[in-house]
């Protein structure tokens, strides 16, 4: 008994110890910076002297006031709204047709997945040129269908969808776990509905959408609370020349965030910032997840 | 309930790789109704799968062909250039200090992807094969972290590293990957669990102890998973631009890693900044930031396969 118990503890210990470098980033960088991101957000903080003096809810106040968070949070919704579905869609459907592709899917895989190799930086360098209102690739693209496209980086009201584009050329990390999903729906499924005459549109939706939903669900969770941290697009396109004036409905959440935070150095200010972040992005995923206990299939609930 | 749905689409992202071929085969024997329409519906499919490779290669040909491009030709749109000026891959070196980003960057990558690899390998080992009283709620936390905004941490980390006196070095950019990050943990965990428990235990009773159970044996066989997670954190370092944009944007040109040099590239001869700029030098730039992104997607994907074969093996 007190050798086992002896074993026990000492392969408790053990496992302490291999999680420790764990622990302490945790305690250090993840739960110590958030306590510390709540501390600052109702502080003002200088940097200059390291000084740090309470302000109540001050900075929440001027939140409030600022139209620019109302403003910045308005597009990063709109851009959030935007690109999630047309992202699960389009990754869906691309995933559909790679299913398809039999033998050649690997090489189609690959084609596909060069996008998210590609270095933001890169992607927008490019994009910046091929989204050019007059001799932009995709406006003549459009034009041979007699479609005159808009000036996409110019337009206020096109900004958001020219950066949903250049979200979309990078689906396909979407793509794969759709694919993954996919090859365990089984196949019987499949042919015992299609012998009690289902078409394939019926098949999709009443087999394929409900084995899947829970890589939907995983996705949609992933994908929303990556929408309200676009970040590099943005930034690159519309903020890197601080020269320059950008129509304000470029300005995303995390953009306006990370200049209150590292150009004015206003930290309470950016620590108010993202605490607001955090709540509207916890609410949004306790909603999808309460949401997703109706319509999301888990295969072991049903053997058990 | 989150991070539980989420871990088991990371599980199948990895398996999918060694799984698709197997099925595809099974995909191809579609029960069609009747062979024309299974035709027409093939036909579909690669008139597809051929709209869409266009549509994903075309920018990545653009870029090829304007980085061959001359100043003045830049934005005209050609998919081939009408003059070529492969000088143009040469002049860059003069004109941006791209050597010392690229060094930059990849000595960066290398330290974060590296330092990422070993502390989460530990970490996972220690999710893995001890039982300790907490274990499912600390493990709970790492899944987590996934979901955490990194906004939310990124000022206080920043003061950390502020008053650490590290600001303007490398440190901030790798430091915090000492601790195991938890896609990582939760992937090399996965990962360790597929291992055969018998081999610990004959291990066990040779006298091997804790820490030779992890050295001697779990990491020999847990390579693959090991290299998934350095190739995808060198992906995430070298594309890391909010980083660098915190952490080195002070300094002079020369001490930028890649992606915050050719945003400053982007800046620097930008055409709305004095006229045409010399963009072309931004298009070879950005070329050459992305072809070592590609070679080591080729390079491993036979990783991701070999990782999960090793994992199948053992189903």
């Amino acid at each position: 008994m007190s050798l086992r118990m002896t074993l026990r503890r000492r392969e408790a210990l053990a496992g302490y110890a291999f999680i420790s470098p764990w622990i302490i980033g945790f305690l250090v960088f993840t739960a110590g910076s958030m306590i510390y991101s709540l501390v600052v957000s109702f502080s003002r903080y200088d940097l200059l002297t390291g000084s740090i003096s309470p302000a109540g809810a001050e900075n929440y106040a001027e939140l409030l006031q600022d139209p620019k968070v109302a403003q910045s949070l308005g597009n990063t919704l709109y851009y959030a709204v935007l690109a999630v579905p047309l992202e699960i869609i389009v990754a869906l459907a691309l995933a559909l047709v790679l299913s398809r592709a039999g033998r050649a899917a690997g090489f189609f895989r690959t084609v596909f997945y060069l996008p998210k190799m590609t270095p933001a930086v890169a992607t927008a360098s490019v994009f910046l040129i091929l989204l050019n209102g007059n001799s932009g690739a995709i406006n003549r693209f459009l034009r041979l269908f007699g479609i005159e496209g808009p000036q996409w980086l110019v337009d206020p009201h096109w900004v958001v969808p020219s950066i949903v584009i250049m979200t979309l050329w990078g689906v396909s990390g979407t793509m794969v776990i759709f694919l993954a999903a996919l090859n365990t729906v089984p196949r019987e499924l499949h042919e015992a509905a299609s012998v009690d005459g289902a078409g394939p549109v019926r098949r999709f939706f009443s087999i394929t959408v409900p084995m899947i939903s829970g890589a939907i669900f995983f996705n949609v969770v992933v994908l929303t609370i990556a929408a309200f941290q676009v970040f590099d697009q943005a930034y690159l396109l519309f903020w890197r020349d601080q020269t320059n004036a950008s129509p304000s409905s470029s300005l995303f959440y995390a953009v306006y965030l990370f200049q209150q935070a590292f150009r004015q150095f206003d930290f309470g200010f950016a620590s108010a910032m993202a605490w607001l972040l955090f709540a509207i992005v916890l609410v949004i995923t306790l909603i999808q997840v309460k949401l997703s206990n109706r319509f999301v299939y888990y295969e072991a609930e049903a053997r058990s | 309930m989150t991070a539980t749905s989420g871990s088991a689409s990371a599980t199948a992202f990895v398996r999918e790789a060694a799984e698709t071929p197997a099925t595809d085969a099974s995909a191809a024997r579609l029960p069609g109704r009747s062979r024309t329409s299974s035709r027409l519906g093939r036909i579909v499919v690669w008139v597809a799968l051929g709209l869409c490779s266009c549509a994903f290669l075309y920018p990545l040909v653009w870029l090829i062909s304007a980085s061959f491009k001359p100043r003045e030709e830049v934005f005209d749109n050609a998919l081939i250039p009408h003059t070529f000026s492969p000088q143009n891959f040469v002049e860059v070196w003069q004109q941006l200090p791209l050597l010392s980003w690229v060094f930059t960057s990849l000595a960066i990558a290398v330290l974060a992807a590296g330092l990422a690899a070993v502390s989460s390998s530990v970490v996972a080992f220690g999710f893995a094969f001890f039982r300790f009283p907490g274990r499912g709620l600390l493990f709970g936390l790492v899944l987590g972290t996934m979901m955490l905004p990194t906004a939310v941490t990124m000022v206080p980390q920043y003061l950390i590293w502020h008053g650490l006196g590290l600001v303007g070095t490398w440190v901030p950019l790798f430091g915090a990957n000492l601790f195991g990050s938890a896609f990582y943990i939760f992937l090399q965990r996965q990962f360790y669990l597929g291992l055969p428990r018998e081999l610990f235990d004959a291990a066990r009773i040779d006298g091997l102890g804790a820490w030779g159970l992890f050295r001697r044996i779990a990491m020999p066989l847990s390579i693959p998973s090991f290299v998934i997670v350095f190739l995808f954190e060198f992906q995430a370092s070298w594309n890391n631009l909010q980083g660098a944009l915190i952490y080195l944007n002070g300094g002079s040109p020369s001490s930028f890693t890649v992606p915050l040099g050719i945003s400053y590239a982007m800046t620097a001869f930008s055409p709305t900044n004095g006229g045409h700029g010399d963009y072309q030098f931004v298009m070879v730039a950005s070329l050459l930031v992305t072809l070592p992104m590609l070679i080591l997607f080729a390079f491993g994907q036979r990783f991701f396969v070999e990782g999960v074969a090793t994992q199948a093996r053992k189903g």
